[in-house]
C-alpha cells in the first residue's frame, strides 16, 4: 500500500503535516487529519466499500455526504460497534477500525453474491407469491432463511457504553446549513444583534463553496469562510455548530438537531457525552440545507467508480483525493460539467465529457475546450463495465452507435434535488418545479424560510444574495433592525439542465434505489402489477426505504413511474419525507434516562433510617418503600412479614406511609366542594373528626379512596392512595377550576411536606404518649376513633394526630413536617423499645388491610363500582357528586356484577394465588362458567392460614358456598370457601382500643 | 408543540397534561333528561378535523387549567385561554354560597 | 385482471419471460350506478370485509371506495404486531377470532403477509403486575387462548439482551403468547385487495365520499368525488377519520381522533426474535424480517388529524427502548411516523349498526386495529349481511355507553387519550 497514491500534493483542507492511521477489514493504511474514511479509502486506492442487500453485489463510494447508500460499515468494535455507518461521514481519527458488512466471507468473495444470479426469481415482492405452502414451514424454514440473510450490520452484544445528553436551546434565528448561503444568512441576522443559532452536519463550514473551490470575494472560498465564522465567533450571541444535523421540524418551531460531540475520537473524553440532542426552539428558522445530486439510472450504474460529479469534486477540493485517473463526465446539466476541469487541474485524464443533451450548451462546450477533452453531446452512457472495479463506459452517441470508453471513473449528475425535507415533516407538500426540474418546497413550517440550493437556486451568487436576503426577512421578523452589508462578489455559474432520468439500452441492471437493490425492472413490474401511487411503489418495491432515506432515488423512481404510466411526476405523486432527516441514535433521544436513572426515584422520609435497618425496598410507582424488615435468623421474607404482623396485632409497629398523597383544601366552600367531589358526605363532618371517603370517575367507576380529616370551619385535609395521588389532584384542580369555578377553595399538595407514620397497634398510644408534649391530651376521651387533632411532639415540633386504622387495630396516624421525618422515625421507635415495638413494610401493610378486608388498588381497578367492593351503601342519595347519574346506568347496577367477598383455601394449608378465576364447582372451565377473579391474597398470620379477597359473581349471596380457584396459567386448582371480606375483628372493637 | 400559558409563558408541550374537548359541558343532575345529557357529556365527541376547544392541564407549572383553540389538522394555537376565568363567564354562580 | 395463482411455479414461469405476464393484483374499478353493499374505506378493515362479504356470504355485489389508495391507512402505517392477549370477555372470542384466521389467511387469500408467529411477550416489574397478568393469562385460558407465564429465569433464557441487572424496574417475568407475532402489514391489504377483486369485488381508488343521500330514515347511497353510487347497505370502515365521515350522516359518536407515532430502525442482522413489552415504561418492539427494529409507544396523547407526533413521545419511547434494551443505543432510529387513531371512549372499537338505517359502523379501533383486521371484516361483514351482530363482537355495541357496558382493559374510563 504505496501512501496515499491517489492523494495529491497540495489542495483540501486536510491535514498532511500528521500522517494517522486506520483499519479497513483488518488492513492498516495511512490518512490525514481531516479525511474522512471514504476519501481516505480513496486516497489508498479502495474502491470496494461494501455489498448491496439483497443481490450482494460490489459497491463502491457513490457520494460524498450523508446521502451515500453504498459505502456503509461496521465502525469500531465491541460495546462500541455501530453498523451501517456510512463511510462518508465518518472522520479518521488515529486507530480507528470498520469492517465492511453483509458479505461472507470476505468482501471480494461474498457467496451471497449467489443471489444475484437468482435475480429473476427474487423480483420486486416475489416473497408475497410464495412461501405459502405447508402454512407451518413460514416460521420453520422460510422465514428463518430469510432472517439469516436480513439485515446489513450487527448491532452490539453489549450496553452501549457512552453517555448521551438531552438540551433546549431558544434563538431568534435557526439557520440549518453553513454552506455560502447559510453562512450569508447566519452573519446578516447576527450583524443586527439577533441570537442566531448556525447548525451544520459537517465539520467544517462552507458547504459547496468548498468542494467546488469556488471564488467568494476575489479569494479562495475556503478564507472568506474562515472569516465569516471568526466574525461569527465575536458575536456572544451567535452559536456555530458543527457535526450538528438538524433532522426534524416540529410543532411551535421545535427542532431535533443532533450534535456528533465525540464521534470523531477514538471514545468519548472522560466527562463528555458522545452526542448531545437538542430541542432548539426557534422564532426564524433559516434552511439553506443544500441539495443532493441525482445519480443518472443506466446499466450497471452501480459499479465502484460510477460516483456522483459533485462528490467528485468534493474529494478533490476538500479532501486533496482523486478518485480516479481516467474519468468519464456523464451529465444533463452545465454545473456538473465543470467536474471536468476539476479532475483535470487535480492530475486525471478526461476521456470525455458524455451530455445528454443535443447540441449541448456553450457553457460546457467551454469546459471541454479549456480541458482539451472530446464533448459528446446527445450522448449517454448505457453501460458500466467492469465487476469490483470500474473498467469502461459504454457510450451510445447521438447517432444510436455505441462505443467502449476506457475509463477507471465515471461522474455522473442528473441533476440535483433541493434538501427540502425539513419542509415536509409539518405537512408541507413539495411543489414541482418545471423550470428546474425538481420539487421544491412548498408551504413552510410556520416561522421557516428557504435559500441557496435548498431553495433551487443553484448558483453560488445566487446562494449569497439570497441567503443575505432571507437572513434579513428572518431578523426583521425577530424584531431586530436591518444592518446594511455589502453583498460578497461571486460568480454566477449556469445550472442549465434538461432532465434525464433512465438510459435504456443497457446490459446490466439499472439501479434506482442503489443500497435496496431496487432496479427499473422493479418499477416496471410495480406498475404492471398495480402498485403506481407512490405510495404503493415505494412499499412494493421498498424503494427509499434504505438508510440513505431515498436521497439519490426517490425522485427517479417517481420520474420513471411517471414515464411508465404516461402522467406528470406531480400527477404520478410527490415524497413526503419523515423524520429525521438522517438517522439518528436511539441512545441519543433517551440521553440519561436509562439504566437506574430511567425515571426518578421518590423517597419517603424514612428511607435512610429504613435503610441502615436493613430494610428491602419495592417500586411502588417511582417510590422506593421498605417492604419489609428482614431480622437475623429469619429464613424468608414470609417469616419476617408474619414476625411484623403479629408485632403489630399484639404490641405496637411503625409504618412510613408518607407516600399517600395529601392535599390541603381551604376555602369558605371547602365543604360544598368535597361534597362533590366524595359520593359520601363531607360538609356534615364535624371539625375535628375524619371520615374515609370515595371519590368516582364521572363514569361512576372508583377512582380513590382516603381519609378526610375536618381542620376548621373551612379548613380540610385530604389523604388518596400512593398510586393515585397526582391524578386525584389533577382532578380537584379540573373540578374546582371549570366545573365549579365559583367555589372559593384553594387546594395544594402537601404530599412532599409531611412525614407521617401509622402508629399501629394495642400499644401505640401508649408509644405515643412519650412523645405527644404536654399538655395534649390523646386519651380515648379527648381522642376517640376518627378524631384529628394539631399538637406538638418530642419537645416542641409541630404535628398532627390522625386516629385512623388501616391495619384493624387500635391505630394513629401522625405528620411531622418532611425534614424531621427521619429522625422522628428513629424517635418513634426510641419510643417503642419497651413495647418491643418494630417497623413494617408495604407487605405487612398488605396482609393487614387484606384481614380486615380493606380495598386497595387491585380492587379500585379502573372498573369497579362501590357496590362491587362493597361500599354501596355509602353513596349519598342526598346531593349531586361526580359520578353519581353514571353510576346509576343499568350495567352498574346488574346484581350479577362480581362482587368483593373473602376467600379461605378448605384445607387449610393449601396456599392462594391472586389472578386465579373463580368456577363453581362441577361446571366445564370455559369463559361462559368464569365468576370472577381473587384480586388479592395474603398469609394470616393471625388466622394460621391463607386468605384472599375476590370478586365474585352474586358474591354476597353466596357466602359458604365451595368454589375453584382456578389458576391453570400456574397449573393450580385450589378449592376455596366463600366468606366475608371481613377476616378479623368484623364488629370493628379493636379499632377503638 | 408548545403552549403559550397565560401565567407561565410559553412552555414546551411535556409541561401540560390533555382532557379534551372543553365544548361538553357537565350537565344539571337534577334535570329530568339528566341520563341523557350526562351520556352525551361523558361519552360523545364532536371530533372536528378544524378548530378545536380543548383543555390542558399545566402540570408542570401554575397547575391552571387552559383552554386552548388548537387547529387539529395542523397543530397551530390560535388561542390560550384560562380555564376558570372561561367557566365563570359560562356559568351562572350556582356554587353553594352567594 | 389477475387470475393467476400464485406459488413458486407462477414465479419461475414468469422468471422466464421476464415477468411481462404478470397482472394488477386488483382491478381498479370505475364506480357502478349501484350495489347491494358500499364499503366506505379502502383500508384493511374495508378490504377484509370486503373480502369475507364476497367469500362467506356470497355477496359480491360490492364496491369499496377509497378516497386514496388502497392501505393508505392505518394498515400501511401501524407496528405490525397481531396476538390475542385481552383480558375481558368482551374482547378474548374477538380478537382469537382474528388470530385463527391470521392462522390461516395465506393459503385462503392465496398471498403470503408473511404471518410470523413468533411469540408475543409483555413483561412484568411488580408483584401487581403480575398478578394482573396471571388474572388475563388464566382469562385466556378459559377462552382457549394459549398463555404462559414465565418467571425472571425464563425470561432471562429467552431474551437476554434484557437490562435484568441494572434496572430502574427489574424485569420479574412476562406474560408470553407463543401464537402471537407480526405480519407484513402492507401485504394484508393487498392480499384482501386481491382475493377480494377476484370474486368480483369493485376496488375503487381515488374516490372520496362526500355525503350521504337518503331516503326518509334509510341511506340509500354516497355522493363521492366520482359522482353518486347506490347503495342496499352502507358499511364506513374509516379508523381515523370516523367522525367526520359519520358527521356527514348526522351522527355523533363516542370517538376522538389522536395521533399515534411508530419508528423503525436501521435494518441491522436480527437479534431480537418475537415481540416485547415492556411493562413499566411506554415501549415495544419487534425486528421485521428486512433486519429493521420496529417500536412504539404511547399515543400522543391529544386530538390530531395530522399524521405526524411530536418530540418528547420520541424520546419517552425511545427512553424505554434504552431502560430495556441498552444494546440498541447505538443503532439509528430510520423513520418515524403517525397515525390516526379513532381513540374510544373505553379503548374497545365498535361494529354495530347505526341509528341510521342501512348505515353501519365499523370503528373505534384505537391502536388495536391492525390485528383485528380478519375478524373486523367476518365480523362486519356478518353484520351487515345478516343484519345481526356476529357471535364473537356482540359487546361491540354502540349503545354500551349509555347501558354501562364498556370494554374498559385499561380501566381508564372515557378518557381516550389514557387508554
Amino acid at each position: 500500500m504505496g501512501n496515499s497514491s491517489y492523494r495529491s500534493k497540495t489542495g483540501g483542507l486536510i491535514d498532511r503535516s500528521q500522517t494517522i492511521h486506520f483499519w479497513f477489514d483488518g488492513v492498516r493504511y495511512p490518512a490525514h487529519p481531516g479525511d474522512t474514511l471514504a476519501s481516505a479509502l480513496l486516497a489508498n486506492g479502495v474502491r470496494l466499500a461494501g455489498r448491496s442487500f439483497k443481490y450482494h453485489r460490489p459497491r463502491g463510494i457513490l457520494a460524498a455526504g450523508s446521502e451515500e447508500p453504498n459505502a456503509l460499515v461496521e465502525l469500531r468494535t465491541g460495546a462500541r460497534r455501530e453498523p451501517n455507518t456510512k463511510a462518508t461521514v465518518v472522520e479518521v481519527f488515529d486507530g480507528l477500525e470498520a469492517f465492511s458488512q453483509n458479505r461472507w466471507p470476505s468482501l471480494k468473495f461474498d457467496v451471497m453474491s449467489i443471489n444475484s444470479l437468482l435475480a429473476p426469481i427474487f423480483t420486486a415482492g416475489f416473497y408475497y407469491k410464495t412461501f405459502m405452502w405447508p402454512a407451518a414451514l413460514w416460521e420453520k424454514l422460510y422465514e428463518p432463511a430469510i432472517r439469516r440473510a436480513a439485515g446489513l450490520g450487527r448491532a452490539s452484544d453489549d450496553p452501549d457504553p457512552d453517555r448521551y445528553e438531552k438540551l433546549t436551546a431558544f434563538c431568534d434565528v435557526l439557520v440549518i446549513g453553513g454552506g455560502p448561503a447559510g453562512l450569508m444568512a447566519a452573519v446578516t441576522a447576527a450583524r443586527s444583534g439577533a441570537r442566531v443559532i448556525l447548525a451544520d452536519e459537517n465539520f467544517n463550514l462552507g458547504g459547496r463553496a468548498i468542494d467546488d473551490a469556488s471564488v467568494i470575494d476575489d479569494q479562495p472560498a475556503a478564507q472568506w469562510v474562515c472569516a465569516i465564522e471568526a466574525e461569527l465567533d465575536q458575536h456572544s450571541d451567535v452559536r456555530v455548530m458543527r457535526r450538528t444535523s438538524v433532522f426534524g421540524t416540529f410543532d411551535g418551531g421545535t427542532y431535533g438537531a443532533l450534535e456528533r460531540v465525540s464521534d470523531h475520537l477514538p471514545s468519548p473524553p472522560s466527562g463528555i457525552p458522545r452526542q448531545r440532542m437538542w430541542r432548539i426552539v426557534a422564532k426564524q428558522t433559516v434552511l439553506a440545507s443544500g441539495a443532493t445530486e441525482r445519480p443518472i439510472v443506466f446499466g450497471n450504474n452501480d459499479r465502484t467508480g460510477v460516483m456522483l460529479a459533485g462528490a467528485v469534486r468534493t474529494y478533490i477540493n476538500r479532501y486533496g483525493v482523486l478518485p480516479g485517473r481516467r474519468a468519464v463526465v456523464f451529465v444533463n446539466n452545465d454545473y456538473a460539467a465543470s467536474t471536468a476541469r476539476d479532475l483535470v487541474r487535480a492530475g486525471a485524464a478526461v476521456v470525455a465529457i458524455v451530455d445528454s443533451r443535443p447540441g449541448s450548451t456553450d457553457a460546457v462546450r467551454a469546459v471541454a475546450r479549456d480541458v482539451g477533452c472530446p464533448l459528446l453531446d446527445g450522448a449517454v452512457v448505457i453501460d458500466a463495465l467492469g465487476s469490483q472495479r470500474l473498467k469502461g463506459a459504454v457510450v451510445r452517441n447521438a447517432a444510436g452507435s455505441t462505443e467502449t470508453l476506457s475509463c477507471d471513473l465515471i461522474a455522473m449528475s442528473g441533476g440535483w434535488n433541493p434538501n427540502i425535507q425539513l419542509t415536509t415533516h409539518l405537512g408541507g407538500k413539495p411543489q414541482w418545479s418545471e423550470q428546474l426540474s425538481t420539487f421544491t418546497s412548498g408551504v413552510l413550517p410556520p416561522g421557516m424560510s428557504v435559500a441557496g440550493a435548498a431553495s433551487g437556486e443553484f448558483s453560488l451568487k445566487g446562494a449569497i444574495v439570497g441567503g443575505a436576503k432571507v437572513g434579513q426577512v428572518a431578523l426583521t421578523q425577530c424584531g431586530y433592525q436591518p444592518v446594511d452589508c455589502a453583498i460578497p462578489s461571486a460568480i454566477s455559474e449556469s445550472a442549465a439542465m434538461s432532465p434525464l432520468w433512465r438510459v435504456d439500452g443497457g446490459r446490466g441492471k439499472a439501479f434506482v434505489d442503489q443500497q435496496n437493490d431496487v432496479t427499473t425492472l422493479d418499477i416496471e413490474l410495480a406498475e404492471r402489477e398495480g402498485f403506481r401511487a407512490v405510495e404503493h411503489l415505494k412499499r412494493y418495491t421498498t424503494l427509499g426505504m434504505a438508510t440513505d432515506q431515498g436521497r439519490t432515488s426517490n425522485v427517479n423512481a417517481l420520474a420513471i413511474m411517471a414515464e411508465l404510466t404516461q402522467k406528470s411526476i406531480p400527477q404520478t405523486g410527490m415524497t413526503m419525507a419523515r423524520p429525521p432527516y438522517t438517522p439518528v441514535a436511539i441512545g441519543a433521544f433517551a440521553g440519561h434516562h436509562r439504566d437506574k436513572h430511567f425515571k426518578p426515584t421518590r423517597l419517603p422520609p424514612s428511607y435512610a433510617w429504613a435503610k441502615s435497618h436493613g430494610a428491602v425496598f419495592v417500586e411502588t410507582g417511582l417510590w422506593l418503600r421498605p417492604s419489609y424488615f428482614p431480622r437475623p435468623g429469619e429464613r424468608d421474607w414470609l417469616e419476617s412479614v408474619t414476625r411484623e404482623v403479629k408485632t403489630v396485632r399484639n404490641s405496637v409497629g411503625i409504618c412510613d406511609v408518607s407516600t399517600l398523597g395529601k392535599i390541603d383544601v381551604q376555602g369558605p366552600d371547602a365543604a360544598a366542594f368535597l361534597d362533590k367531589i366524595y359520593m359520601n358526605a363531607m360538609a356534615s363532618l364535624a371539625i375535628g373528626r375524619c371520615r374515609y371517603g370515595c371519590m368516582l370517575r364521572e363514569d361512576g367507576i372508583l377512582l380513590d379512596d382516603g381519609t378526610v380529616a375536618r381542620l376548621g370551619q373551612h379548613h380540610y385535609f385530604v389523604t388518596t392512595t400512593t398510586a393515585n395521588a397526582g391524578k386525584v389532584f389533577q382532578h380537584l384542580e379540573f373540578c374546582r377550576q371549570w366545573i365549579w369555578p365559583h367555589f372559593d377553595v384553594q387546594i395544594i399538595s402537601a404530599t412532599e411536606q409531611w412525614a407521617q407514620y401509622a402508629v399501629a397497634g394495642p400499644h401505640s398510644r401508649a408509644l405515643l404518649r412519650k412523645i405527644v408534649d404536654q399538655p395534649f391530651d390523646i386519651s380515648d376521651q379527648e381522642f376517640p376513633y376518627m378524631q384529628v387533632g394539631e399538637m406538638t411532639v418530642c419537645g416542641g415540633v409541630q404535628a398532627r394526630l390522625f386516629r385512623l386504622s388501616f391495619s384493624g387495630e387500635r391505630a394513629y396516624e401522625i405528620s411531622v413536617p418532611a425534614r424531621y421525618g427521619e429522625a422522628f422515625m428513629a424517635a418513634l421507635l426510641e419510643a417503642g423499645e419497651e413495647f418491643d415495638a418494630c417497623p413494617y413494610g408495604t407487605e405487612a401493610l398488605g396482609v393487614m388491610r387484606i384481614e380486615k378486608g380493606h380495598i386497595s388498588g387491585a380492587e379500585i381497578n379502573g372498573t369497579t363500582t362501590p357496590t362491587d367492593v362493597g361500599l354501596g351503601a355509602m353513596m349519598s342519595r342526598k346531593k349531586d357528586f361526580i359520578g353519581n347519574v353514571l353510576g346509576q346506568r343499568a350495567g352498574l347496577l346488574d346484581p350479577d356484577r362480581p362482587t368483593l367477598v373473602g376467600f379461605q383455601p378448605v384445607d387449610r394449608g393449601q396456599r392462594l394465588r391472586a389472578g386465579a378465576h373463580f368456577l363453581a364447582r362441577g361446571v366445564k372451565e370455559i369463559a361462559e362458567n368464569d365468576d370472577g377473579y381473587m384480586t388479592s391474597v395474603a398469609y394470616s398470620p393471625t388466622l394460621g392460614h391463607w386468605i384472599g379477597l375476590g370478586l365474585l359473581k352474586r358474591g354476597p349471596q353466596r357466602i359458604g358456598e365451595i368454589v375453584r380457584a382456578f389458576d391453570p396459567l400456574r397449573g393450580y386448582d385450589t378449592l376455596v370457601e366463600v366468606v366475608s371480606p371481613v377476616f378479623i375483628d368484623a364488629k370493628g372493637e379493636r379499632v377503638r382500643g | 408543540m408548545r403552549i403559550t400559558c397565560p401565567y407561565c409563558g410559553n412552555r414546551s408541550l411535556d409541561e401540560f397534561l390533555y382532557h379534551g374537548d372543553a365544548e361538553p359541558q357537565r350537565p344539571d343532575a337534577t334535570a329530568d333528561n339528566a341520563m341523557d345529557a350526562f351520556v352525551s357529556y361523558a361519552f360523545e365527541r364532536t371530533n372536528p378535523p378544524g378548530q378545536h376547544h380543548e383543555l390542558w392541564y399545566h402540570e408542570a407549572g401554575c397547575h391552571a387549567w387552559l383552554v386552548v383553540t388548537r387547529h387539529v389538522s395542523t397543530h397551530a394555537i390560535s388561542s390560550v385561554d384560562i380555564a376558570r376565568d372561561l367557566a365563570k363567564a359560562r356559568t351562572p354562580n350556582t356554587a353553594g354560597r352567594a | 385482471m389477475a387470475r393467476e395463482h400464485f406459488s413458486i411455479f407462477s414465479i419461475m414461469r414468469e422468471a422466464w419471460r421476464g415477468h411481462s405476464g404478470w397482472t394488477p393484483t386488483w382491478r381498479d374499478a370505475a364506480p357502478k350506478p349501484e350495489y347491494d353493499v358500499v364499503i366506505i374505506g379502502g383500508g384493511g378493515h374495508g378490504l377484509a370485509t370486503a373480502y369475507y362479504l364476497a367469500r362467506t356470504f356470497g355477496i359480491t355485489n360490492v364496491a369499496v371506495v377509497e378516497k386514496g389508495w388502497i392501505g393508505g391507512g392505518n394498515v400501511g402505517r401501524n407496528t405490525t404486531i397481531v396476538r390475542s392477549n385481552y383480558l375481558l370477555p368482551g374482547n378474548i372470542p374477538f380478537y382469537e377470532l382474528s388470530m385463527k384466521l391470521w392462522e390461516g389467511l395465506e393459503q385462503d387469500i392465496n398471498y403470503n403477509a408473511m404471518v410470523s408467529q413468533r411469540g408475543v411477550l409483555n413483561l412484568y416489574h411488580s408483584d401487581s403486575q403480575r398478578d394482573a397478568y396471571v388474572r388475563r393469562g388464566n382469562a385466556m385460558r378459559l377462552h382457549g387462548v394459549d398463555a404462559e407465564l414465565l418467571d425472571q429465569a425464563a425470561v432471562r433464557r429467552m431474551v437476554p439482551f434484557l437490562n435484568f441487572d441494572n434496572a430502574r424496574f427489574p424485569i420479574h417475568g412476562g406474560l408470553l403468547q407463543r401464537r402471537g407475532g407480526t405480519v407484513r402489514h402492507d401485504a394484508v391489504a393487498w392480499g384482501y385487495a386481491r382475493a377480494a377483486s377476484l370474486r368480483g369485488v369493485d376496488i375503487i381508488q381515488n374516490c372520496e365520499v362526500t355525503g350521504f343521500r337518503r331516503d326518509s330514515d334509510r341511506v340509500i347511497g354516497v355522493e363521492t368525488s366520482r359522482g353518486f353510487i347506490g347503495a342496499k347497505q352502507i358499511g364506513m370502515a374509516v379508523a381515523g377519520n370516523t367522525s367526520r365521515v359519520a358527521a356527514m350522516a348526522g351522527l355523533r359518536l363516542p370517538i376522538e381522533s389522536h395521533v399515534l407515532q411508530a419508528f423503525v430502525s436501521e435494518s441491522i442482522k436480527p437479534f431480537i426474535d418475537g415481540v416485547v413489552t415492556f411493562g413499566a415504561g411506554h415501549f415495544y418492539i419487534s425486528q421485521s424480517d428486512k433486519g429493521g427494529l420496529v417500536f412504539g409507544g404511547d399515543i400522543d396523547g391529544y386530538n390530531s388529524y395530522a399524521q405526524r407526533g411530536n418530540f418528547p413521545v420520541v424520546e419517552d419511547v425511545c427512553e424505554g427502548g434504552m431502560a430495556l434494551m441498552p444494546r440498541i443505543g447505538r443503532i439509528r432510529l430510520l423513520r418515524q411516523w403517525g397515525g390516526i387513531m379513532d381513540m374510544s371512549m373505553d379503548g374497545s372499537p365498535i361494529i354495530d349498526r347505526t341509528p341510521v338505517a342501512g348505515l353501519y359502523l365499523n370503528a373505534g379501533w384505537c391502536y388495536g386495529g391492525f390485528k383485528a383486521t380478519p375478524a373486523s371484516g367476518m365480523c362486519f361483514a356478518h353484520l351487515m349481511a345478516r343484519d345481526e351482530p356476529h357471535a364473537v363482537a356482540t359487546a361491540y355495541r354502540l349503545n354500551r355507553f349509555r347501558t354501562g357496558h364498556a370494554i374498559d382493559e385499561k380501566g381508564m374510563g372515557p378518557q381516550p387519550n389514557l387508554h
